[in-house]
């Protein structure tokens, strides 16, 4: 049950190589290992490594007092205020809606459900570019309800709450897709065992699921911070992009860069690398741990 | 059905399935449906019109034809990677492995930003095309390598399991039956990976087709050279002309809904052929 959740969550199964190599039918001849190896390793050099490396370089070209600088000139500090806003709304609630599709997924029986999965994984199929046009089309100045807001002289479109709207979009399901599967997997016996024994439905989830779901659940929000943080395409084309108000770190960076402000660009842009980076590390380390946690819970 | 519902024990049933309702349509469903109806208003020839214009339909070509190719260069390498990542032991392996996932978690405009730096004539791997009159960056092979980054991880991370999966019996059984690894490989091996590879083909298609941060960057933007169908919509919504934008935002969202039930279809293959959970 839980090796289920190692192997989705993509575990390296550590000396799993060994496995095929000491293995003489599943042993390749070394110069389709190296060829292999080198022709793969190369072209991930090139289109992951190289990138990443590039922005660090760009960022630190002018040195490391233009760096600080462009990271605290006042539109940065407005655009990473925005950011951590954005985020601040969007995660909690995406991860609120998370834990309730995948507890009335998981623990019930209901029809359509199937299809309540599908829609949920929607917003990954849709262009942000679209996601940013839906709330024009309802929120915009011509949009369904865009006069009676400017009537109450309230803003949504080119303002903090469309730039928010669009985050929760295309974040949507980055919570409920770790849950549903592992929920299912987990079955409902331990909350109908706990539930029976008198235990009330907020005791039950607290003590009993999760502690199960956990680290999915930390999985799913890292993801979504990542994503909430770095989101563009449907920023964009809500956000009106007025320095100072309704900037992103992303939209930040585009500007700098549509200056010819390179280095600046780039320092903002070395921000965000971190947080990819740090959010894989912290993605490592919850699969290590899956990983690790396996073994035990098959034996028990 | 009946019997579950009998013998329902779990509380929470109404409230977290009307919340995950309630929401999913405030936030996903209404606004989507925005397109639909916003075209439906719009009267047949008019949406023909905006959807179907020339600058448009060449950007349709650019987007389907670069989105395809980028996918299809990725299915060869990154079946060579989790090959690689799965099969042998090299080092730094580990970090490999984890930086696969970088396009998911690195924001697409810097992406699209770093990638431009690299290929454009000065940079990186531009100036060694330079000499050659080959340009990258602001054509549409610049497209196609931003193509190529966000779609990677779509190919690795869904062949991989599978590989780990893979028992040695069958490679085992085709060797002692004398077959030699090129033939286990196409014969045994490649069958069993196929329903994988075509589902991060899709994935990854899908992906590209709508991508926009890493692109516009490294595009050039150049009306029906190097414009992209998303960036369609953002000129048209630029010039306030928000019906042609919805009319080009109404196909894309029939390609990711066609797409979406491909890729379904896809995952069920792959369970049937491996019976592992997709």
């Amino acid at each position: 049950m839980a090796g289920a959740v190692a192997a989705r969550l993509g575990a390296p199964n550590s000396g799993s190589a060994t496995r095929f190599e000491a293995n003489l039918a599943t042993r390749d001849l070394p110069w389709v290992k190296y060829a292999v190896l080198g022709l793969g390793l190369a072209y991930f050099a090139l289109f992951l490594l190289l990138p990443l490396i590039a922005v660090f370089v760009e960022a630190f070209r002018k040195g490391w007092n233009a760096y600080i600088a462009a990271l605290t000139e006042p539109d940065a500090l407005s655009a990473i205020r925005l950011t951590l806003l954005a985020a601040a709304i969007s995660v909690p609630l995406n991860l609120i809606f998370g834990v309730a599709a995948a507890w009335s997924i998981a623990k019930f029986d209901f029809p359509g459900k199937h299809l309540l999965i599908t829609f949920i994984d929607l917003p990954f199929s849709v262009s942000p570019v679209v996601a940013g046009l839906i709330y024009v089309l309802i929120f915009g100045a011509q949009g369904w309800i865009g006069p009676w807001l400017s009537a109450h002289d309230i803003k949504v479109i080119f303002a903090v709450p469309g730039i928010v709207l669009a985050t929760i979009f295309v974040t949507f399901p980055f919570v409920a897709r770790e849950l549903i599967p592992l929920m299912q997997a987990q079955g409902r016996d331990e909350e109908e065992a706990a539930v029976t024994l008198g235990a009330s439905g907020l005791q039950t989830f607290w003590r009993v699921t999760l502690p199960n779901i956990k680290w999915a659940l930390l999985y799913g929000v890292i993801l979504c911070n990542a994503r909430a943080m770095g989101e563009f395409g449907a920023v964009s084309v809500v956000s009106g992009h007025i320095r100072g108000e309704t900037n992103t770190m992303p939209l930040h960076v585009e500007i700098l860069y549509n200056e010819y402000q390179f280095a600046a660009a780039f320092a903002v842009a070395s921000l965000l690398a971190l947080l990819a980076l740090v959010t894989l590390a912290v993605k490592t380390y919850i699969e290590w741990r899956a990983s690790q946690v396996a073994p035990e819970e098959k034996t028990s | 059905m009946a019997y579950a519902h009998a013998r329902r024990v779990l509380p929470g049933f109404g409230l977290s399935l009307g919340f995950t309702l309630a929401y999913l349509s405030l936030i996903v469903l209404i606004p989507l449906s925005a397109v639909f109806i916003k075209s439906a208003g719009m009267g047949w020839q008019a949406f023909l019109d905006a959807a179907t214009g020339p600058r448009v339909v060449a950007s349709y070509k650019l987007s389907f034809g670069t989105s395809l190719l980028a996918a299809a260069i990725n299915v060869v390498f990154g079946l060579l990677l989790a090959w690689g990542l799965v099969r042998y032991t090299f080092p730094g392996k580990k970090l490999v492995d984890a930086l696969i996932d970088l396009p998911f978690a690195l924001p697409t405009a810097v992406a699209g930003i770093a990638l431009t730096a690299i290929y454009a004539k000065n940079g990186w791997v531009g100036q060694l095309f330079e000499p050659f009159g080959i340009k990258i960056a602001f054509t549409p092979i610049g497209i196609l390598i931003a193509l190529i980054f966000i779609g990677l991880p779509f190919i690795v991370r869904t062949v991989q399991p599978i590989l780990e999966d893979l028992d040695a019996e069958f490679e085992e059984a085709a060797a002692s039956l004398g077959a030699t690894r090129l033939q286990t490989f196409r014969r045994v091996v490649f069958p069993t990976l196929l329903p994988a590879l075509l589902t991060g083909f899709a994935l990854a298609f899908a992906r590209a087709v709508g991508e926009y941060g890493s692109v516009i960057f490294i595009a050039g933007n150049i009306p029906f050279v190097s414009e992209i169908t998303p960036l369609m919509i953002i000129t048209k919504l630029e010039q306030y002309d928000y019906e042609g934008a919805t009319a080009v935002a109404s196909v894309m969202l029939i390609v990711s809904f066609l797409l979406l039930l491909v890729i379904n279809g896809l995952q069920a293959w792959t369970s049937r052929r491996t019976g592992r959970e997709a």
